[in-house]
């Protein structure tokens, strides 16, 4: 059997044994009644204590929903969701506030130690080099806020943050202690109107994490917030706002897991970003949600509006995805490059296997002179899956000097799986300079034999060109999620686990 | 002892018999040579030998070490000690050279049993033989073969038959596209790695090579069969008199 032949029939084989997050966290949850309505977003606004211009918003938000119909372009398939057969709410009991790590569920605290996610405040992550110039990760601190379900269950280096000035809480508590930077920056970038999705968790977004960083501090760690879907037939909808004041930098992560379940759950969250002058937002994603069984059976429909704004003069926003998970993939995180000499770069590694389906891809909006974006998206197709990058690139009649450099990079590895690249680009603006370089190709058998000969197994052969063809990528993630990613892509292909 | 052992082999490719009953034994510590036209089916016997997928053995047999190689996935007849310098070696985009001969050492030790280097161990391993060959350290954090010139391409396969140290060294037309002086580094390389234990076959259509890898045995191949064999002697007969005598053979 050629080898390609051997891999693809290896790589058919996989599926939910691959994933090993699939697990359940057995825990009393409370939940809002099953459906959508107004009670509903009532319900979960006084979960949350809500001051009533949160409430206000959302209702409005929930009215538009009413009116609008789901996206159709994108090209994925799935039966009609039942907006209604969802649990909106759920959230580990027993409810009260917790101030410090001891009083959190055990349950909880287990399943983030099996997610190997540090919700103790130590310096994490050993075994490994650190890069020339690097500090010693063994010292390197990750802060964490672990969202569970519908709510944040703990927040990590909170104290140790605000000596700094930063600000770093789950969403719902920013709400009531930060009311004036919520209200200034929610919906400031993704207007509750934009999209059926983002109108949909507009108005029962449960939590999320809240990241303020005042002008001219750079954040002195890692941020990161790990989001757990646990509950059955539970939507999650989560809202992260972060802001980089002027001349502030911070280097955000986030990573998801899901239990293994027959029927498709739903993750519609909403991420939006603020850098002024001179600030700089990094923002990395590891998305591993459950991406469904061998038969196409189960996952999660991800469907996540993403979107940065450059609202001042040099600042930089930055998107960086590894995405292996999910059934349904639907995202393009995006820049808004409205301040002069603004940046936004987008890096993407997107893998599908099995029945998966991904379409992603990002928006470039060039608003302001001499603004510059950069796209670098490496495709990953294999078994029956379907892979599209989407891409706009516009600049705008008064963005003078815009440049693009945009590379699509596709591999496809059997022929049962799809690569497509889906470019739009639109310069109104003479001056504008757009470059597109797109390529498609297949695992190539020569070069696997060429492993192979030299002692790999067929296994180790595909990961190790898998890794090499994203490596552009992967040198984006902050190093230690880099390794952690660079496992995770071997191990979404492997036949095995190692 | 015969090291390398094939016995009246045929192999086909997409329904066409390339190979039509080849036997050739090999012993420790020898060298042999492999000449013959284009097309003659030599390196189909080297792939046959590595195990590359796509070659259907309808007769013979491979024995190795006394064991079948036929039975053997590719990347067992590695850690066994089969290694084939190919003739046109791939380029892999992103994967660094270094990490490459790391990870494909351990994986053959893993196989073997044996104990995975230690970073320093294994550092201190290739600079030594890459320095023997002329590689740059700088070459070596680049990826695999890419942007490599020909001459870079061989010794690169030259650095990889000395860090794994094989008992089987199969060289594909090693010659091809090296100038003289490429070519006398990597003929060099791979006569330093003569020695008692390890055996070599030398595939070549031209005789300019065996001047610097100087065989114990040649053989002439025509249409997929070994027609003559000899001592060192018959590869300048051959050069002098070309393949023509052979083609009806
Ligand atoms: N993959 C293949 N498909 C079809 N024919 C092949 C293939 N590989 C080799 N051949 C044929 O087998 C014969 C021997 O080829 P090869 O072993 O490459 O010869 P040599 O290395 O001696 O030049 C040639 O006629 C060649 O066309
Ligand atoms: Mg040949």
């Amino acid at each position: 059997m050629p080898a390609v032949q051997e891999t693809v029939e290896r790589v058919k084989r996989i599926d939910v044994d691959q994933y090993r997050y699939g697990f359940e966290t057995l825990i009393v949850s409370e939940k809002a009644p099953k459906g959508l309505s107004e009670e509903i977003v009532k319900f979960i606004s006084q979960k949350k204590n809500e001051p009533d211009w949160m409430l206000q918003w959302r209702l409005e938000a929930y009215r538009r929903w009413l009116t609008m119909v789901e996206p159709t372009w994108a090209r994925v398939d799935y039966p009609k969701i039942d907006f209604q057969d969802i649990y909106y709410y759920a959230a580990p009991k027993p409810k009260k506030a917790v101030s410090s790590l001891d009083e959190i569920d055990p349950e909880i605290l287990k399943t983030y130690e099996k997610l190997g996610i540090p919700l103790r405040e130590v310096a994490m992550l050993e075994g490994i080099e650190p890069k020339v110039g690097e500090e010693d990760p063994a010292r390197r601190k990750i802060a964490v806020d672990a969202v569970f379900d519908s709510v944040s269950v703990a927040t990590t280096f909170k104290a140790e943050l605000k000596k700094a000035g930063v600000i770093f809480m789950p969403i719902s508590e920013a709400i009531r202690e930060h009311p004036e930077l919520v209200q200034k920056y929610l919906g400031s970038v993704v207007p509750t109107s934009d999209n059926f999705y983002a109108t949909l968790n507009s108005a029962v977004f449960s939590d999320g994490s809240f990241v303020y960083v005042p002008p001219g501090v750079r954040c002195p760690m890692e941020l990161s917030t790990y989001f757990r879907i646990n509950e059955r037939n539970t939507g999650q909808f989560e809202r992260t706002l972060i802001i980089a004041d002027k001349g502030s930098y911070v280097s955000y992560l986030e990573g998801c897991t899901a239990p293994q379940r027959d029927e498709n759950q739903l993750h519609a969250a909403v991420v939006e970003l603020v850098a002024h002058d001179d600030a700089e937002i990094k923002y990395s994603t590891v998305q591993n949600w459950y991406p469904g069984n061998s038969e196409g059976k189960g996952g999660i429909y991800n469907f996540v509006t993403k979107r940065g704004d450059c609202r001042g003069a040099n600042s930089k926003i930055s998107w960086t995805q590894v995405e292996t998970g999910s059934a349904i993939t639907w995202k393009y995180p995006s820049c808004i490059l409205r301040g002069d000499n603004s940046r936004g770069e987008f890096y993407s590694i997107a893998i599908s296997n099995g029945f998966q389906q991904v379409d992603s891809g990002t928006k470039m909006i060039h608003l302001g002179k001499n603004t510059s974006s950069r796209i670098i998206s490496k495709g990953i197709a294999a078994g029956k899956s379907q892979n599209t990058y989407r891409g706009l690139v516009t600049a705008h009649r008064k963005a003078t000097g815009a440049r693009n450099f945009t590379a699509c990079d596709s591999l496809l590895i059997g022929d049962k799986c799809g690569a497509h690249t889906v470019p739009y680009i639109e310069a109104k603006n003479s001056s504008a300079t757009f470059e597109h370089e797109a390529t498609t190709s297949k695992i190539s058998e020569d070069v696997l034999f060429y492993c192979i000969q030299r002692g790999l197994s067929q296994e180790e052969a595909v990961g190790l060109v898998v890794n090499g063809f994203v490596k552009d990528v992967l040198q984006q993630l902050p190093m230690e999620f880099a390794v952690e990613a660079q496992k995770l892509i071997s191990i979404s292909l492997e036949g095995s686990v190692g | 002892m015969a090291l390398l052992e094939v016995k009246d082999l045929k192999v086909r490719v997409e329904e066409r018999e390339i190979l039509h009953g080849l036997t050739l034994t090999v012993n420790e510590g020898e060298v042999h040579a492999i000449m013959g036209p284009n097309g003659s089916g030599k390196s189909t016997l080297s792939h046959v030998i590595a195990g590359k997928p796509g070659y259907e053995v309808t007769d013979g047999q491979i024995l190795f070490k006394g064991e079948d190689l036929l039975e053997m996935s590719p990347d067992e007849r590695a850690a066994k000690g089969v290694f084939l310098a190919f003739q046109y070696p791939v380029e892999i985009p992103g994967v660094a050279t270094m990490n490459f001969l790391r990870t494909a050492l351990n994986a053959q030790r893993k196989a073997r049993g044996e104990d995975e280097y230690s970073t320093p161990d294994f550092l201190k391993k290739v600079r030594e033989v890459s320095k023997s060959l002329n590689i740059p350290q700088d070459m070596l954090k680049r990826g695999v073969n890419v942007g490599f010139s020909g001459g870079e391409k061989k010794r690169n396969e030259v650095l990889q038959m000395a860090l794994f140290e094989p008992s089987l060294c199969i060289l594909d037309e090693m010659d091809s596209g090296l100038d003289i002086d490429a070519l006398r580094i990597a003929a060099d390389g791979v006569n330093a790695l003569r020695s008692p234990k390890r055996a070599m076959v030398v595939i070549t259509h031209y005789q300019r090579l065996l001047n610097y890898i100087v065989p114990d045995v040649v053989h002439v191949m025509s249409k997929g069969r070994v027609v003559k064999s000899g001592a060192k002697e018959l590869a300048l007969e051959l050069e002098a008199s070309g393949y023509a005598q052979f083609e009806d053979a």
